[in-house]
């Protein structure tokens, strides 16, 4: 059985009125893939389309498909690299489920994403089909075997010809067959061209001006030739913004509360998937006076960021997982001096190297608890990518007002994803106050801890009569070294009290759903969208399941006990590891939990069961229905 | 606001500092132990140069040299084991109107703190760090350090140190943009303090190890030294030490040496017996990280404002109508 051949052009009798014959299907929502060797270009297709969509009113989620490698061999399996965009009628909040539509420059890249699972049952895949001439007996083999393949599990192949279309338009089709796919994309959603030769003329605002030309021919050809050859086309309905929006990634989102929280110091050193923060803040912090350091290593780019904010205005380091684990004993001293600073954790996949490219929520116990001896610290984690930006604002106000290490866990799946959210407001209450050099009181003490807070004011260099030596040795509230066993739980006591302090400052999350119900899902961090998306499907079938999300682990905030209380059962939705009661030899006396259900187990003496993947990419909203529907009764006709 | 003239009045008066001003806690350190040498010469020194205690940052590591910053009567960072160094430099980039000094042991610096060391001396910040090399742990009761000889009898090497010792003086010398080193022993209190004084007036990162006695872990280890006034090397130079009269008559093994003549100063620094003592290298036209950096740089909420406007406006989807005029 051969695949599903597209229209023949010259066969087409109607040719040039097939654009106004062909109806557009109205879609809710679609996810679309663009998989290619690296360096073919599908990530920045993937992106334009994305902004383009994003410009014309729709609700968009783009995600990067990374290989680990820089450049994995040529039609690798796992060396697929590109772009998920999910594009929808209303706001986007995450990647959503498998894909509908996939367009794949090699069919070994395609294959990884089949194995993968990412690939919806009878999905359209737009193939390039030039290796099935190959001079290559064996990739012709290998071609026509996947393509056979693939048809017979029922995925819907169509063999399209991009690289001798692009030949016709450049000489090298390597360097723009992902502008002719972002054509054909345009036309497959009805997107509009005009809008996608200016994204193009944007995406290479560096590169001369025949280039661009040259690019936006490609572009026009792919939409010409989608418009001429395939029989389908679908629109999702877009409602344009009032308001401007937005548009940047996670880690772009993370480098811009930087700027707009008044810190001047970031020192850092790379690790993936965070140094992206760090890119973009060496490109723009100088601007606004800001240093970017990049150190020797991760330890001391902590300790230069203890030291900058000693001496002047809190500071922040990024790092993800192995980074942050190198920078713990220097947590414990910033915990013991009492110095703010903020730490950004780009979380990966653990432990060890892990899967540097992927998404996992794997650091929730490390950061709320690692370190050494008690060493209360404040942790949160942005829920999506508006809210990474004014995480770090908040972050740095909380460092600088509790004298604390405050963590900012954000992850992979945040790190690349883009959607747009409304563009914000300055406001001068961001920013850091100047560093105060005014003289000290005679007498004061440098921790003069308030005995009900455990709060104080610290005396900076430059603060005449502030003069104190700070140790990461126990002190008193001179900073005097002190093993006196008084002054050591005198020093506990205080730092344990600003938690506390901070935790009154906090308001309960909403819950996401009715109040009551059968069951309540609990999230932290970027698994929100999924969770809410996967809560809105199953109320919609008569579950009675609602979600409450966490953006505040360490204080958390009070009420969370309570919410919980209401529901018949509560569990986490994570992604990260759990053991797994199917497993012989795993039972309740020794199951391993999902990092947020331990803690809310420990914290509310509640049976909280968890689920969790560490599958290494973004929850699934209908992974979490489909485990949710296995776990709850079917919902009676009443209750729907 | 009162005129320059005033200000300089008041300045006078209040910013004359005696000794006692910058004496903090009393030193815990051992009965003839050198680092009480390097903290009056180093007390001497802020006297001398009248620096304001409220303006001077002392950062240290862990190890019984590190203690120094508690002993003083400035700001003071007592950090943790080998990170000295990459706290100074956060310091100093943040504020770098502060004078920071650095103060490191053998163990904190050339063993757990070494990555930094190597990355200090690249980025020349402007700093004066002083490396107490006493050859033995003495904190953590006599193991053996990477300064330690051969041979060298510890709790951890008991039938002896396998390896030959690490020379700070070579490794720092090595590296690129080194800017400032030199050499002096505890024992010569008046040559030590000329030394740490050159030290601080050197716009870079100076780098001075100071060789000191450990009278409880290492008790007879310079003895010969001290006793045979021949085995060390007086380094002197226009440019560098000129000695006093008296030290002159006590030290006859001298030697000229021009501290910018690094390949002259690389041979002398690996010599280890005689020690040489004295200014093996100064370069003042490295340029330091803060400047090349523009860490002086004075930030307003009006700029940070700007710049965040116009990246938001890199990444703004406008609704229609609403897109200013590029």
């Amino acid at each position: 059985m051969n695949a599903t051949r597209a229209i023949d052009a010259t066969a087409d009798a109607s040719r040039g009125t097939t654009t106004a014959t062909k109806e557009a299907t109205v879609l809710e929502q679609h996810v679309v893939e663009i998989v290619s060797d690296s360096g073919e270009g599908a990530q920045r297709c993937g992106q334009s389309l994305g902004s383009i969509a994003a410009r014309m009113g729709n609700g968009v989620w783009t995600v990067e498909i990374i290989p680990a490698e820089i450049q994995p061999p040529a039609r690798s399996v796992a060396g697929a690299s590109g772009n998920r965009i999910r594009l929808g009628a209303g706001p986007v909040s995450n990647g959503g489920d498998e894909a509908d539509l996939v367009v794949a420059f090699n069919e070994q890249v395609l294959i990884g994403r089949v194995r993968d699972g990412e690939l919806k049952p009878g999905c359209m895949i737009l193939l390039e089909e030039m290796w099935r001439e190959h001079r290559d007996a064996e990739i012709r083999r290998l071609y026509a075997e996947t393509v056979e393949r693939l048809t017979g599990e029922g995925y819907r192949v169509i063999e399209i010809p991009m690289e001798r279309e692009c030949l016709k338009i450049v000489s090298d089709a390597r360097k723009g067959k992902n502008m002719f796919a972002l054509g054909m994309l345009c036309s497959i959603y009805s997107l509009d061209t005009e809008l996608g030769r200016e994204q193009v003329a944007y995406a290479l605002r560096k590169k001369d001006k025949r280039v661009i030309e040259a690019n936006q021919r490609l572009l026009d050809a792919g939409f010409a030739w989608a418009e001429e050859n395939l029989d389908f086309k679908y629109r999702i309905p877009a409602v344009k913004a009032t308001e401007p929006q937005i548009v940047v990634n996670g880690n772009t989102a993370l480098a811009l509360g930087v700027l707009a929280s008044g810190m001047e110091i970031c020192a850092m050193y790379p690790i993936t998937p965070a140094t992206s923060v760090s890119h973009y803040l060496s490109d723009v912090f100088e601007k606004v006076g800001g240093i970017v350091h990049q150190a020797e290593d991760e330890i001391a780019a902590a300790t230069f960021t203890l030291g900058a904010s000693y001496a002047g205005k809190c500071a922040v380091t990024v790092t993800s997982g192995p980074g942050y684990s190198l920078k713990q004993e220097a947590i414990g001293l910033a915990v013991m001096a009492e110095i703010p600073m903020v730490i950004i954790n780009v979380q990966r996949g653990g432990p060890s190297t892990g899967q540097p490219t992927k998404a996992e929520q794997g650091d929730l116990l490390t950061v709320c608890y690692g370190s050494h001896g008690d060493a209360p610290k404040v942790v949160l984690a942005p829920s999506g990518i508006e809210d990474c930006f004014y995480s770090v604002i908040t972050a740095r106000k909380i460092a600088e007002t509790f004298n604390m290490v405050v963590v900012v866990l954000s992850d992979s799946s945040l790190a690349t994803a883009q959607t747009p959210f409304p563009r914000p407001v300055f406001s001068e209450e961001w920013l850091a106050p100047p560093i105060d050099q005014s003289p000290v009181p005679e007498g004061a003490k440098p921790y003069d801890w308030d005995e009900f807070t455990g709060l104080f004011r610290r005396f900076m260099p430059g603060q005449a009569n502030g003069m104190h030596t700070i140790t990461g040795l126990a002190h008193d509230r001179s900073s005097r070294v002190a093993y006196d066993p008084a002054t050591n739980e005198e020093g506990l006591r205080h730092r344990s009290l600003k938690l506390a302090a901070l935790q009154k400052t906090l308001t309960t999350p909403p819950v996401f759903g009715d109040e009551e119900g059968d069951l309540l899902l609990v999230g932290w961090g970027s698994t929100k969208g999924a969770i809410e998306e996967s809560v809105t499907r199953l109320r919609a079938e008569g579950y009675r399941v609602s979600s409450l999300h966490l953006t505040f682990l360490q204080p958390m905030p009070s009420g969370i006990g309570k919410v919980m209380r209401r529901f018949g059962r509560v569990m986490t939705i994570e992604n990260n590891w759990s053991d797994r009661l199917q497993d012989d030899i795993i039972d309740e006396s020794n199951r391993r939990y999902s990092a947020l259900a331990w803690m809310l187990r420990a914290r509310f003496l509640i049976d909280i069961d968890c689920w969790s993947e560490s599958r290494g990419r973004p929850l699934k909203p209908g992974a979490i229905c489909r485990e949710i529907r296995s776990r709850l009764p079917e919902p009676t006709e009443t209750e729907a | 606001m009162t005129s320059n003239a005033t200000q300089c009045l008041v300045r006078m008066y209040e910013d004359h500092h005696s000794l006692e001003d910058y004496q903090g806690g009393i030193p815990r350190w051992c009965n003839g132990c050198g680092d009480n040498a390097i903290l009056a010469a180093v007390q001497r020194l802020c006297r001398d140069e009248d620096l304001r205690p409220e303006k001077t940052v002392f950062v240290s590591g862990i190890g019984c040299s590190s203690r120094f910053p508690h002993y003083m009567k400035t700001y003071g960072f007592h950090g943790i084991h080998g990170r000295a160094l990459p706290i100074a430099e956060g310091v100093k980039l943040a504020r770098p109107d502060l004078h920071v000094f650095v103060n490191t042991g053998d163990g904190d610096n050339c063993s757990i703190g070494a990555a930094h060391w190597i990355h200090a001396i690249r980025y020349n910040m402007n700093l004066t760090m002083l490396l107490h090399d006493n050859h033995i742990y003495g904190l953590t009761k006599k193991q053996v350090s990477p300064t330690s000889p051969l041979g060298t009898k510890s709790n951890t090497t008991p039938r002896g140190a396998y390896l030959d010792a690490l020379n700070p003086l070579t490794v720092t010398l090595g590296v690129q943009n080194v800017s400032f080193v030199a050499q002096a022993v505890d024992w010569i209190p008046e040559v030590l303090y000329q030394i740490v004084s050159a030290a601080f007036h050197h716009k870079g990162f100076s780098f001075v190890r100071v060789i000191q006695r450990c009278p409880e872990f290492l008790p007879k280890m310079f003895d010969a030294y001290v006793n045979d006034t021949q085995r060390t090397l007086l380094l002197t130079h226009e440019d560098g030490l000129q000695l006093s009269p008296t030290i002159g008559r006590l030290y006859r093994n001298q030697l000229q040496h021009d501290p910018s003549d690094i390949d002259r100063a690389r041979e002398i620094s690996s010599s280890d017996d005689p020690i040489p003592v004295g200014i093996l290298y100064r370069n003042p036209a490295v340029p330091c990280y803060e400047d090349v950096r523009n860490a002086a740089l004075q930030r307003t909420p009006e700029m940070v404002r700007a710049g965040l406007e116009s990246e938001f406006d890199k990444f703004t989807v406008w609704p229609d109508g609403q897109q200013p005029a590029a």
